[in-house]
């Protein structure tokens, strides 16, 4: 996204994700990328290519999480309130797949709609 | 092969390929003279007859020309051969020959003085120098003996020392100075001339004040006199460090590189040389060219200027507007359409060169499989084998002899294709046979001497066409070496431009890397399913 560090984010979604029980496991039904100890040049979603977020690299179908509205693409900025930005690809998994919390609020940021916001504040 | 069984020499005839069909005839190796143009070629043998003809070597006239040949039959191909440019005959001198020879004479007179004289000055100086200290200590016995004091120990060790310090003096300067002279330079030898200048002076003031302050007051100190002569020995000895520091130490870092390149096909090499005179740096270049530089063939420098007469033989230029002297105007006139021309040379160069070569390697294809054949016949015969041999057992000699006429044509062929045939006589090309069966060479090795053209000392020293060299130069040639100098090298064919460039001021610094700081990190993007 163009996202700017420091500036704030003009478009944000909060997204709710209500985890479905499989045998022993929670899932959310899609993949993550990214974390500051991933190369961030090889992420096909980013804008920046130095960009080092946490971004859903694949949403499965009827999962949870495209129920909730999860689109591939989009970088999560937040989990619970607690911060995805700066984190590494493994502490990300680990607060997405807290056993103690059934439901998820992603603060998730889409190209689409920054773009759409842009536009409708240029016009 | 159908014809190598007779063969008994090697010939040397233009018209090849076609050619295979000769049976049974007795060839043998001759060189024509240079000749530039086609001329009507005369033959040897006949074609396809199973007969046998015999050519005797004709005592031909100077500047031998071949036309002149009337008992020669002619070949049928005789109108197809292509004119190879080639050298000179054993029975004829031409034109170059005559030059060079009195050439030879006359410079081998005149110079000879010029020699000797430096010698000569140089080694009575180097025998005055030696015989002054014994002078000096022999001197007062001889003259005033009853009025001498005597001396002890002291003398006798002093004697001692200065004997083993003129033995010393003798052994270096024997080692420095007495050495073959390499070559003979335009001028002299400026640090040697200075040198022997330094040591003259010396000894001449030395021997002053000798002169004055002992002979003629009849010094009684002989203490004092051996003392001195043994200064003028250590003295002697420091010069002679100097010398060595002059004319063998000082050059030998590397300051410049030279840029030698051969006016004739651009081939060029660089060396590197310290400090030097223009005429020495020279010198060097030379010493170099022989080994380094592929021998000078002028038969490959034929084509190009065929090329570049044609291109600019087809324009004329006609004066339409009156008499008029504008000679330049009219040179750029003729350049200007002769680059505009559209002119197809180059299409058939490219197309030339390309047959050339598939043609090249045809026949290379054809010797080295002749040649690989004709070596598996020959066996080394070991040492026990050697009195219960089958067969007749040759020295290397004969060895080559006999396994040559099965290589001779498709040596001879691809010698002629690649224009070398005038630096591989017969003789030589036996020789280096039989050098390689005595030493074990594979095919391969006995065969790379004639693939690739090698440097001049390969070959035999009257391929080599000359060691005159004049050398051209801007400067006085006993400056040193400079940035920017170019300075030429002539002999009678061709010419060596040299370049000097100086070696770019270096700085070098240090940069310290703990070994155990190489740490690795694998970047990943690895996908999580949550």
């Amino acid at each position: 996204m163009s996202y700017i560090p420091g500036q704030p984010v003009t478009a944000v979604v909060v997204i709710e994700i209500h985890k479905l029980r499989q045998g022993e496991n929670l899932i959310l039904g899609f993949s993550i990328g990214g974390g500051i100890d991933q190369d961030p040049s090889q992420n096909p979603f980013s804008e920046d290519k130095t960009d080092k977020g946490i971004y859903v690299t694949r949403v499965s179908e009827g999962g949870p999480a495209e129920i909730a509205g999860l689109q591939i693409g989009d970088k999560i900025m937040q989990v619970n309130g607690w911060d995805m930005t700066m984190v590494t690809h493994d502490q990300a998994r680990k607060r997405l797949t807290k056993r103690s919390e059934e439901v998820v609020r992603l603060l998730v940021t889409r190209q689409s709609l920054q773009k759409a916001v842009q536009q409708s504040m240029l016009s | 092969m159908d014809t190598e069984s007779t063969y008994s020499g090697y010939s040397y005839y233009s018209s090849h390929s076609k050619k295979s069909h000769r049976q049974g005839s007795l060839l043998f190796f001759r060189e024509r003279t240079r000749e530039r143009h086609k001329s009507p070629r005369n033959k040897d043998g006949r074609g396809s007859e199973k007969s046998v003809t015999i050519q005797p070597p004709t005592g031909e006239p100077l500047l031998g020309n071949d036309s002149t040949r009337t008992e020669e039959v002619q070949d049928d191909n005789w109108g197809e051969t292509t004119t190879a440019i080639t050298g000179t005959s054993e029975h004829s001198i031409s034109q170059e020959d005559i030059a060079r020879i009195s050439k030879d004479m006359e410079d081998s007179v005149g110079l000879d003085c010029k020699r000797y004289l430096g010698l000569t000055v140089a080694s009575f100086l180097g025998l005055l120098v030696f015989l002054t200290p014994i002078a000096f200590i022999l001197l007062p016995p001889i003259l005033w003996r009853d009025e001498l004091e005597p001396c002890g120990t002291i003398c006798e060790g002093l004697f001692i020392s200065m004997a083993f310090k003129l033995l010393i003096l003798l052994i270096g300067t024997w080692a420095l100075f007495f050495r073959k002279r390499r070559a003979d330079m335009p001028r002299v030898f400026v640090f040697r001339a200075l040198l022997l200048v330094l040591i003259f002076l010396f000894v001449v003031s030395y021997w002053l004040f000798y002169g004055v302050r002992i002979l003629d007051s009849r010094d009684r100190n002989y203490q004092g006199i051996v003392q001195y002569a043994v200064s003028l020995v250590d003295a002697l000895l420091f010069i002679h460090y100097l010398a060595i520091v002059l004319l063998e130490l000082r050059q030998l870092q590397p300051m410049f590189t030279l840029q030698v390149v051969r006016s004739t096909d651009g081939e060029s090499r660089f060396y590197s040389l310290g400090h030097l005179s223009i005429q020495r740096a020279a010198l060097v270049v030379l010493e170099n060219y022989y080994k380094d530089f592929t021998i000078y063939n002028p038969n490959l420098l034929t084509a190009s200027k065929f090329r570049a007469a044609k291109h600019m033989a087809g324009l004329k230029v006609y004066n339409v507007d009156g008499p008029s002297n504008n000679a330049t105007g009219q040179s750029r006139a003729m350049i200007a359409a002769a680059a505009r021309r559209r002119d197809s040379s180059h299409n058939e160069l490219y197309y030339e060169e390309a047959e050339h070569e598939r043609r090249v390697k045809k026949r290379k294809a054809r010797l080295v499989v002749a040649v690989e054949e004709a070596f598996i016949h020959i066996q080394r015969l070991q040492a026990e084998e050697q009195q219960k041999a089958p067969g007749e057992v040759m020295d290397p000699r004969e060895a080559a002899q006999a396994i040559f006429p099965s290589m001779a044509r498709a040596l001879q062929k691809y010698l002629r294709i690649t224009r070398q045939q005038n630096y591989h006589s017969m003789e030589s090309i036996l020789q280096h046979l039989a050098f390689c069966i005595t030493n074990g060479m594979t095919p391969k090795a006995f065969l790379e001497r004639y693939l690739s053209a090698g440097p001049t000392l390969q070959y035999d020293k009257d391929r080599w066409l000359s060691t005159q060299w004049r050398l051209v130069s801007d400067e006085a040639v006993t400056n040193g070496l400079r940035d920017g100098i170019v300075f030429v090298l002539k002999c009678l064919d061709f010419s060596l431009v040299v370049n000097v460039k100086k070696i770019p001021f270096i700085i070098l610094s240090e940069e310290f890397i703990d070994p155990k700081s190489h740490k690795f990190v694998l970047r990943l993007q690895s996908e999580t399913s949550v």
